[in-house]
């Protein structure tokens, strides 16, 4: 018995951050057939955002509960950046897949750079330039012959812009210096702390208990995935969503801004990776490269589960989350103890990385039988 | 226009004086091939037109660059006076037309409430926040009341079809669009379908774009425009259609 469960609870908060972490992915993907590969990067920001908003609550009488308000500014801050990144980026690539994967891993490289050096220097920086630039931009937009003129006004903006800019915060960090310059997070990692009550864990059998923080993902997940559920099936925009993923054309023709539904999507697609990243960052350490090791594997469980259907990537989130942890930790040792050949096989591969290469030759053997994955959606084709 | 009763409330009235849709010097290519050819079309309000032609003419083409699907290569479409040029799908759904497509496009895995409650996307507030389908829809497709929490994709061709139409209905516009409603469908439930939507032009008075290929349907436009190759050959009053052009147009 105790294997059996150490297994399923062990599986279960492995598969719970899995899914939180491809639940925005997986709405994203089932609209619009576009995977975002900034996703991890949104993962990584939501859990420097709950290390900034844990810092800025550390000795207010707040702080025993800075975890809610980490959650609600992570959703914000990463759902925002969705949205630019949506009608900045990729509504320009909607039916091109490869280039809409090209364009979001550009994004998440820059993400990732972007977090390692920002600074005040930095910030201010782009804070003139954009002032500056687009400030231009909506005083020409007000001239008559604006679309005449706009290709040579972006040519000239831009450099003139970004020379002030630079020239500001080059002047600025002579007077101010280290305080100025010195980034936020650096290229360390940064430490999220629990707060009191996550800490410690629920024994579940002798000797294995499973963490507070662990069951809290697991928590946090299926209220995530109830929301989600609610918003879409209750809501007016809900429904707009669930239409525009099903037929797109029709769901135009029928009055429904699409641009809208792609935009407002995106956006709470993002803001879960938010939520997500808040998550990830009460297990463990957190770094500029945290959203690489989540890519692939929320890749992996919207792949299996199937475009458009959120029960599919829960399911695919669970066996994949219990059998990566079944393998890893050789649970069910005791139960193939008669067969010495079995048990080496299994020692072999228990590790995490060696469970790994288990979990993704299963699922490459598992597409080749059902390449639509778990739940196809007959009907539909993903770049309609 | 007059309202003969009430039973269909609230549709927008024709008062200005323009056609309501004016298509002129249309061409359409899909890629490079030439589909449609300087077409010029016009549907007074309150009329109901009818398009016929034989199969793969370009008919399909027309609805879907009306609908702003498809974007033309030259020409213009003016809906009331108001070009529609450039105006994506959704814009001009708000705008009044209200389109039932070839194959109908009734949304599989929403239920016939849902379906029916994206027809309002079309008016300003949007489906925000009705709840309930007018007794006005019931009154034209009876089967419908009966089955509002069975799943669109569950319907049979004759019912998705009436789903349709009256989910373009929900949205009260002025220019109704069909595209081959009675397509594939038994006799009975094609009278129905007629029926409804003669009651419609009656009671309303909005305008009718229709895509028909049953004679008995076709007669019961004001106006027909026959099409070959991607132009329009012909055109005239349905009541002095004669058995040369139908013989040559419908595939009777
Ligand atoms: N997506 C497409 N790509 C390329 N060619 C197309 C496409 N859709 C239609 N065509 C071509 O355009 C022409 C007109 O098609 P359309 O669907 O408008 O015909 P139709 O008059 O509606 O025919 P039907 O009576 O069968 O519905 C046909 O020759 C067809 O092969
Ligand atoms: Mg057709």
């Amino acid at each position: 018995m105790t294997p059996i469960l150490e297994s399923l609870f062990g599986g279960l908060s492995i598969a719970s951050v899995l899914l939180l972490a491809a639940l925005g992915l997986a709405i994203i993907f089932g609209l619009m057939g576009v995977i975002n590969m900034a996703h991890g990067e949104f993962m990584m920001l939501g859990a420097y955002t709950t290390f900034v908003v844990q810092n800025a609550l550390k000795k207010t009488p707040l702080s025993d509960i800075y975890i809610l308000f980490a959650l609600i500014a992570a959703f914000i801050v990463t759902a925002l950046l969705g949205l630019i990144l949506e009608r900045g980026v990729v509504r320009y690539l909607y039916g091109r897949p490869l280039e809409t994967l090209l364009a979001t891993w550009g994004v998440s490289l820059i993400l990732q750079q972007f977090i390692r050096s920002v600074s005040w220097q930095l910030m201010l920086g782009i804070a003139i330039f954009s002032a500056l630039f687009f400030g231009a931009l909506w005083f020409a937009g007000k001239r008559l012959d604006f679309e005449r003129i706009r290709s040579w006004l972006i040519a000239i903006a831009i450099p003139i812009s970004a020379a002030i800019a630079w020239f500001v915060c080059d002047i600025l960090a002579k007077i101010y210096k280290l305080p100025f310059t010195k980034p936020w997070f650096g290229t360390q990692g940064v430490d999220v702390t629990a707060p009191r009550w996550l800490r410690g864990g629920l024994p579940i059998v002798e000797g294995y208990q499973l963490p507070y923080t662990r069951l809290f993902i697991i928590f946090l997940t299926v209220v995530c995935i109830a929301g989600i559920y609610w918003f879409l099936n209750n809501t007016p925009w809900g429904l707009r969503i669930r239409a525009v993923t099903q037929n797109r054309n029709m769901s135009a023709c029928l009055g429904i801004p699409t641009q809208k539904v792609d935009a407002l999507t995106f956006a709470i697609g993002s803001g879960l990776a938010g939520i997500a990243g808040c998550a990830v960052s009460l297990l463990g350490s957190v770094s500029s490269n945290i959203g690489q090791q989540y890519i692939v594997d929320t890749f992996m469980v919207v792949v299996v589960g199937g475009v458009g259907k959120l029960v599919g990537s829960i399911v695919a989130a669970i066996s994949i989350g219990l059998l990566n942890y079944v393998v890893a930790s050789n649970a069910l040792k005791p139960l193939i103890s008669f067969s010495p050949q079995l048990t080496a096989i299994a020692d072999f591969f228990a590790s995490g990385p060696m469970a790994k290469v288990v979990v993704f030759a299963l699922i490459v053997l598992f597409l080749q039988i059902r390449p639509a994955g778990l739940f196809p959606q007959k009907g539909r084709t993903v770049d309609a | 226009m007059t309202q003969t009763n009430g039973a269909i409330a609230d549709f927008p009235a024709n008062t200005d004086g323009h056609s309501m849709l004016d298509i002129s010097n249309l061409n359409v290519y899909y890629g490079e091939s030439h589909i449609l050819r300087n077409v010029d079309m016009s549907i007074e309000p309150g009329k109901m037109v009818c398009l016929i032609g034989r199969n793969g003419v370009g008919k399909t083409t027309l609805m879907k660059t009306i609908m702003g699907l498809l974007v033309p290569r030259s020409g213009s479409i003016r809906l009331q006076g108001k070009e529609l040029r450039g105006l994506p799908p959704d814009r001009r759904a708000k705008l009044g037309i209200g389109y039932v497509p070839q194959g109908r496009e009734v949304i599989p895995r929403l239920t016939i409430k849902e379906n029916l409650l994206l027809g309002l996307e079309a008016l300003p507030k949007g489906a925000a926040k009705a709840k309930e389908i007018p007794e006005d829809i019931f009154e034209l497709f009876p089967v419908l009341k009966t089955m509002l929490n069975r799943m669109g994709g569950d319907l049979s061709g004759g019912q998705q079809q009436q789903l349709a139409i009256a989910r373009a209905i929900m949205g009260r516009p002025r220019l109704l669009v069909l595209d081959e409603p009675t397509e594939g469908i038994q006799p009975s439930i094609i009278l129905e379908i007629e029926a409804a939507v003669k009651k419609i032009v009656r009671e309303t008075g909005i305008s009718v774009l229709l895509v028909e290929q049953h004679l008995h349907f076709v007669r019961q436009a004001d106006w027909y425009y026959a099409m070959q190759k991607g132009s329009i050959v012909a055109s005239g009053a349905t009541s002095g259609l004669s058995k040369d052009v139908i013989q040559e147009f419908l595939a009777v």
